[in-house]
Order: C-alpha cells, then sequence, then structure tokens
C-alpha cells in the first residue's frame, strides 16, 4: 500500500523546519536509507532518508517551503506496482497525525515532602547489656556478623586485606573470610566502584571501603549514576544493594584534599541513603542496617572517632534504624541538631549552656536522607529555637536543609531565626593554628544559642 | 553455538549451518527494520530526547549472539536496542520504551538510553560512555564469585576507549581472571570525531595488551568471522583463562544521534560501505550461494516486518505511564 512521508523532527526540539531541496522526485525510485530530500533545521541542515522501499508518488511541498510543520505530509510513497492514482486515496483517506499526538499532562504535585516512616521499634528498644568498644571495633564487628550472616557480602578496597585496612577498621576479616570476600585491589576508584557496582546490580552485596571519603569523588559517577538511579530507571527490575564507607571530613593536619564533609554531596542525591554515626552504637546499628539494606547506602565515618570508645550493646542482634535521629540530650530552651563528631561538639556546648542555667536538646542525626524531620519538628515545637552544628561547609549544607525544615515546619513555633554553625568557608589549612580556627567548637555553638536568647 | 559444517565454508570463518544463518539473517533484519522504525517513529515525534540507532553493525551483536547461552550477561552503551533484542527481549517491550509508555521495559522511566532486563540478564543501557564498561566488569567478577562458568560480554565503542576507567578495568579483569569479554564497536567516529583524531593508539585490539589480555582485531561486518572470533572468546572465557579483547571494525550508516547531520564524514563513504560491506546482505549472497532459495528470504522479509509493525503498534497504543510511577522505585522498600 501506498505510505506517506511526513515531515520528521529531526531533533529532540524540533517543531518546524524548511524544505530546502528535493533529492528524489516523483517517479523516482528509492531504497531504505536512501537520501530523499534536505531540510534545514534551525540548528543544521539534515538529510531525510527512505524507511521503506518504493517509488516516489508525489511530492506534496515545494522546495524551499518554510516552517513546516513536524508531521507534516511531504511527499507520497508507492509500494512496488502501485499506479500514482493510490496518491490521492492515501492523501485522502490518512490523517496524518494520527497517532502522533502525545497528550502532555502536568505532572503529579510533588507537594511537601513527608518524613519517612520507619519502624520506631529497633531504636527505641532497649538493647540491654553494653560493653566498652571504640567505634573502630564496633564497625569491624558490623561487617564480620554481617559477613557471616550472608555469602552474598564481601569487602573490597585499598588495604582491607593483608594490610588489615589503613585505619585498621578491617582487622581480623581476611583471617575468618579469606581472600573470596575480603578483597585488596589496586589504587584504582574509579574501576573497583564501577566493578562493585556491577557486582551488586546482579545481587551481590559489596562494602566498598574508600581509604577516606575524599577518594570517592574519583569513583562518583558509578555512586551517583550507576548506583543510585538504576532501580528508577529499570522500571523497578535492578536495584544495587551495596555500601559505600570510609572517614570522612577533617582529621588532622592532613590539608585541604583530606579535611572535608561529603554530606551534603550524598544527601542530595534521590535513590542513596546516607548514614553518619558518632558512637560506636552508631557505628554498628547503622552499618550492619546499611548493608542489610537493599539500596545504595553512604556510611560516612570519621577517623578521629576511630579511636574514641562508647558503651555498645553486646546483642548480636543489635541493629539500628536508617532514618531515625536520637535525642541524645534533653532540653527544653534550644534544640542542637548534629551529626558525626559534631554530636559530642554539641554535647560539650549543652554542658557549657547548662552552666549558664539553658537548656539544650541534643539531637544525633544518625540519618542524613532519609532525614528524620519528625523529630527534629518534634523537638523545635519543644524548645522554641534551633541550632544545626555541622563540620561541613555553609553553602547548600545539611544545616541549611535542617534550617529549611524547621521554618517550613514549625514556623509558628519558632522564637528565633534558626541557626547553623558550620566549617568555615575556605580549603582547609595546613597550620596547627589556622586549621583550629576553621572547625567548629563548642563556644561557637554556645555564641549562636546566646545570640538567639537575646534576640 | 553452531556445530553442523554445511556447504556455506568461508575461508575467513567457520561453517554455519543453514538454519544458523536463517537465524542470524533473521536477527539482523530484525535488528535493522526494528531501528527503521524507531528512526521513523522518531521523525513523527513519538520518541524524544535521544535516539542512536545500530543499522550497519546488526553483525557484531547477533555474531556474538550465537555463542551466548542462558545465563550469560551483557552490556552496552546507549547505543542499545540491537544488543536489548539479540539478549531475547521483546520488540514491543524496547518500542514501548522508546515511546516512554507504560508498556515499556522501563514502564517509560527509562527511554530508550536507559533499559534493563533482569530476565534477559541485560545490564543496561548506559548513558554515561564508559561506564558499562566497570560495571560489566562488575558482572564477570559477580559470575566468578559465584562460581558459574557464565560470561559478561561488555560492549563499548572506540570513542569510549579513551577513557580511563576502561584501563582500570582491564587491570581488574586480569589480576582477577574476570571471565569478561570485552567488545570494543569500533564504528570509526565517536559522535563527530573520527577515530584518527581520537586515539593515539592505532590498533586498538592492541589495547589490553600491557595487561597480557588475549584479543582478536575481527571484521564487524562479517557474521561468519565475529562468530568464528566470539567463539574463541567465550571458550577462552568459560575456560577461566581471564578476559578476552575484541576489536570489531565495524560502521554505523546513521548518525550518532538522531540529531546528527554527520557533516564529518563523506555521504560517498558511508554509500560505499553499505553497497559493499553490509552485513545482512555479505550473509544474504552466502546464503544464496550455499543453495538457500530466494523465497527464505522473503518470508523472513515478511515475518521480521509484522513484528516491527506490531512492536510499533503497542508503543503506540500502550498508555502512558500512571502519574503514580513518578513517586515508584527511587528506593527498594526494605
Amino acid at each position: 500500500m501506498a505510505s506517506l512521508i511526513l515531515m520528521p523532527a529531526l531533533s529532540p526540539t524540533m517543531t518546524e523546519g524548511t524544505l530546502a531541496r528535493w533529492v528524489k522526485t516523483a517517479g523516482e525510485a528509492v531504497s531504505a536509507g536512501d537520501v530523499i530530500a534536505e531540510i534545514e533545521t534551525d540548528k543544521a541542515t539534515m538529510e531525510v532518508e527512505a524507511v521503506d522501499e518504493g517509488v516516489i508518488g508525489k511530492t506534496l511541498v515545494a522546495e524551499g517551503t518554510q516552517n513546516i510543520a513536524v508531521n507534516t505530509t511531504i511527499a507520497v510513497l508507492l509500494a512496488e506496482g502501485e499506479d500514482a492514482s493510490a496518491v490521492d486515496t492515501v492523501t485522502r483517506s490518512a490523517d496524518p497525525a494520527a497517532g502522533a499526538s502525545v497528550a502532555i499532562e502536568t505532572p503529579a504535585d510533588p507537594g511537601i515532602v513527608e518524613a519517612p516512616e520507619v519502624a520506631q521499634a529497633e531504636n527505641d528498644r532497649d538493647w540491654g547489656e553494653t560493653s566498652e568498644i571504640t567505634v573502630r571495633q564496633a564497625l569491624r564487628d558490623a561487617m564480620a556478623a554481617e559477613l557471616r550472616r550472608d555469602e552474598d557480602v564481601f569487602l573490597i578496597g585499598e588495604e582491607v586485606a593483608q594490610y588489615q585496612g589503613a585505619y585498621k577498621v578491617s582487622q581480623g576479616l581476611l583471617d575468618e573470610f579469606g581472600e573470596k570476600r575480603v578483597i585488596d585491589t589496586p589504587i584504582t576508584e574509579h574501576g573497583f566502584t564501577g566493578m562493585a557496582v556491577g557486582a551488586a546490580l546482579t545481587g551481590l552485596k559489596p562494602i566498598v571501603e574508600f581509604m577516606t571519603m575524599n577518594f570517592s569523588l574519583q569513583a562518583v559517577d558509578h555512586i551517583i549514576n550507576s548506583a543510585a538511579k538504576t532501580l528508577y530507571m529499570s522500571g523497578g527490575q535492578m536495584g544495587c544493594p551495596i555500601v559505600f564507607r570510609g572517614p570522612n571530613g577533617a582529621a588532622a593536619r592532613v590539608g585541604a584534599q583530606h579535611s572535608q564533609c561529603f554530606a551534603s554531596w550524598f544527601a542530595h542525591i534521590p535513590g542513596l541513603k546516607v548514614v553518619a554515626p558518632w558512637s560506636s552504637a552508631d557505628a554498628k546499628g547503622l552499618l550492619r542496617a546499611a548493608i542489610r539494606d537493599p539500596n545504595p547506602v553512604i556510611v560516612l565515618e570519621n577517623e578521629i572517632l576511630y579511636g574514641q570508645k562508647f558503651p555498645c550493646p553486646v546483642d548480636e542482634d543489635f541493629i539500628l534504624p536508617i532514618g531515625r535521629a536520637k535525642i541524645e540530650r534533653e532540653g527544653t530552651d534550644v534544640t542542637l541538631v548534629a551529626f558525626s563528631i559534631m554530636v559530642g561538639v554539641a554535647l560539650e556546648a549543652a554542658a557549657l549552656l547548662a552552666e549558664e542555667g539553658i537548656s539544650a536538646e541534643v539531637i544525633n542525626l544518625r540519618s542524613i536522607r532519609p532525614l528524620d524531620t519528625e523529630t527534629i519538628v518534634r523537638s523545635v515545637k519543644k524548645t522554641n529555637r534551633i541550632v544545626s552544628v555541622e563540620e561541613g561547609w555553609p553553602v547548600a549544607g545539611i544545616g541549611a536543609e535542617i534550617c529549611t525544615v524547621a521554618v517550613e515546619q514549625a514556623f509558628d513555633w519558632l522564637d528565633a531565626p534558626p541557626a547553623r554553625v558550620c566549617g568555615l568557608d575556605l580549603p582547609m589549612p595546613y597550620a596547627a593554628n589556622l586549621e583550629k580556627l576553621a572547625l567548629p567548637k563548642p563556644e561557637w555553638v554556645v555564641d549562636a544559642v546566646r545570640k538567639q536568647l537575646r534576640d | 553455538m553452531d556445530e553442523t559444517p554445511s556447504a556455506s565454508g568461508r575461508s575467513n570463518g567457520p561453517a554455519l549451518s543453514p538454519e544458523t544463518m536463517k537465524r542470524a539473517y533473521r536477527d539482523m533484519l530484525l535488528v535493522r527494520r526494528f531501528e527503521e522504525k524507531a528512526g521513523q517513529l522518531y521523525g513523527m515525534g513519538l520518541i524524544g530526547g535521544f535516539c542512536h540507532l545500530y543499522i550497519g553493525q546488526e553483525a557484531v551483536v547477533v555474531g556474538i549472539g550465537l555463542n551466548m547461552k542462558q545465563g550469560d550477561k551483557s552490556i552496552t552503551s546507549y547505543r542499545d536496542h540491537g544488543q536489548m533484542l539479540v539478549a531475547g527481549m521483546t520488540p514491543r517491550g524496547v518500542m514501548a520504551e522508546l515511546t516512554g509508555r507504560s508498556g515499556g521495559y522501563s514502564r517509560g522511566k527509562g527511554g530508550s538510553m536507559h533499559m534493563f532486563s533482569r530476565e534477559k540478564e541485560f545490564y543496561g543501557g548506559h548513558g554515561i560512555v564508559g561506564a558499562q564498561v566497570a560495571l560489566g566488569t562488575g558482572l564477570a567478577f559477580a559470575n566468578k564469585y559465584r562460581g558459574t562458568d557464565e560470561v559478561s560480554i561488555v560492549y563499548f565503542g572506540e570513542g569510549a576507549s579513551a577513557q580511563g576507567q576502561v584501563y582500570e578495568s582491564f587491570n581488574l579483569a586480569a589480576l582477577h581472571k574476570l571471565p569478561c569479554i570485552y567488545v570494543i564497536e569500533n564504528n570509526r567516529y565517536g559522535m563527530g570525531t573520527s577515530i584518527e583524531r581520537a586515539s593515539a593508539s592505532k590498533d586498538l585490539s592492541r589495547n589490553g595488551e600491557p595487561w597480557g589480555i588475549a584479543s582478536r582485531k575481527v571484521d564487524g561486518m562479517d557474521i561468519f568471522a565475529v562468530h568464528e572470533a566470539a567463539q574463541e572468546a567465550v571458550e577462552y572465557c568459560r575456560a577461566g583463562k581471564g578476559p578476552f579483547l575484541l576489536e570489531m571494525e565495524t560502521y554505523r550508516y546513521r548518525g550518532h544521534s538522531m540529531s546528527d547531520p554527520a557533516k564529518y564524514r563523506q555521504r560517498s563513504e558511508v554509500e560505499e560501505m553499505r553497497r559493499t560491506r553490509d552485513p545482512i546482505e555479505t550473509l544474504k549472497a552466502e546464503m544464496l550461494r550455499s543453495g538457500i532459495e530466494e523465497s527464505v528470504f522473503k518470508d523472513i522479509e515478511t515475518d521480521v516486518k509484522a513484528i516491527v509493525a506490531d512492536a510499533a503498534e503497542f508503543a503506540q497504543t500502550s498508555p502512558e505511564p500512571d502519574h503514580s510511577e513518578l513517586w515508584t522505585d527511587i528506593l527498594v522498600e526494605a
């Protein structure tokens, strides 16, 4: 049967064009792939190729015609054996636009993002007896427990096996689990991260250790474009159960390239979860949850905390839910929101404020994404003031998000503008005195609270 | 895999049975007609965004496909429609994804460049040039971790060969002896930049040499040559000897994407390739020489046209995704 040749769209944005020249004219035979005409768009001159074989029955648009809308019939193609009379039949009966119009509808209003619903059970549960262990031990114990529990879990990274971890977090794991499951890599973050993500797409559950999170930037494309988005792009077929972990934030005297917080970077990405433990219990409970989670989870550890001891439940089943904050200290006058090492700074600040008769509530976020906005908002409605405390930079940081949550969801309860305490907005200096000046300390928090109370 | 010798022996390839040749011809024709239809639907505004057609390169994916077995995994870039059809994904599901409809493989949320099938072990469909090479190395890693003899086929272009992660992957695959077949589809142009302008390495098949990766340079327009090389590579990988690199010298007839006017090459170059090296015509000539009758081709053509027409019809009538789809599949519910 004769078919219509329509004005094609030759780019994602083209709506009309100029028919510059007919390369084939009525009566000429064409086969698939032959150039029939040249079309000028606002960007380029493009060639229109025949899709089917046949004979050009008639051209319906003169050379040089401008502003021809996409999908306008420009010619009729006759099939083998048809004569020109078929042209009239087909041009009369066919509606060139049929099937071509796609209704564009406004997407659903995302509205206000609700706080995630997560089981409170584990968070509120009393896990009983505790023992004092370092954050380093807690992280190792978490990995060991999950490696024992699930054959699909493996640890991969630089110096994780024979060297026992650059910061000794994986001490003993090679001995217990062998080189199949505790895997040393060359210095090749882009490569081993992509490889681990590929393995995770098949259902394996890698724990990727970055010697420090600074080096995750070498691999950030795989974390964001490959790990976080594949579930959505595959219509739910292909999840990516993987953990990316390593020390984050400033250590001590290692300069600008090794001293920065990536919480804000990763928290920005839908499809990722981000947790930031402070205590040993946080570290063990959150890392176990991260390894079991069917989604990509970033675990932001802290080198300075590795050697610190905290009480941690000894219960073999101890685990924490991702997405729930913990109130570390109750108070009534101001809410201090912090994560990772800054929880300690906030607690010190709360102690200083108590000496002045000011009662501060300290929230340990534990999870950055999803963010436990419910706990934050409930606290602000009680204290009427909020100060976020983070080591990272202020611009578009986690503090900005927390203050926005308070303003959006508890505006009428606020007695003072929300405040942020952040690391200074500069690359980390090396000199001991300058480095000290760049990082938040309890006194900054105390000052921020005093200012709120004064205003 | 084909075991039966036939009359159609060629000097540069093993004999293929008449049935295998018919299957290969049919698959190549399906890819070509499917892509022509996709181009047509793009022209009608039914397919949006970027759309990269595989026309001209059919022998590569079909020839390799002849050597794949259940459980083998494959992954490629955004020029992915051919790989999906050969992996056994339905033309309907692929075409409906191109039109962004609910009947598509990703329910309209992926598009031309991002399609996957857990069932068919096809891992995408990746829009970031070179990313699939490290990911595909991970697929091979998973095969080895699980102790299977399955292989991972990793397709990428000569353009992607300039990405650093390709060589990081080569190193890892060679270190761990991963069952990974790297297939460079050298179609001579990375978008508008010719291989001569992009690569100081003039023989891409040797790009794995520093890591001791076995390799072959192959006439990617000749299905017999592709089949023979793929057979060797697959056997090598299944035997646990490590990765294998195949450089397929091929050619794409169309622009880089639909919106590419292809002014970086002469029209005559394309025409010369189509006239003298076309993979489908080359196979057809061989089949005719071996005594297969002309009517066989007519039947295959009719069959393929019907499949493609059905896919196009489905892709236009399948409804757009429901608005509720916007918020699903962001995270797996634990």
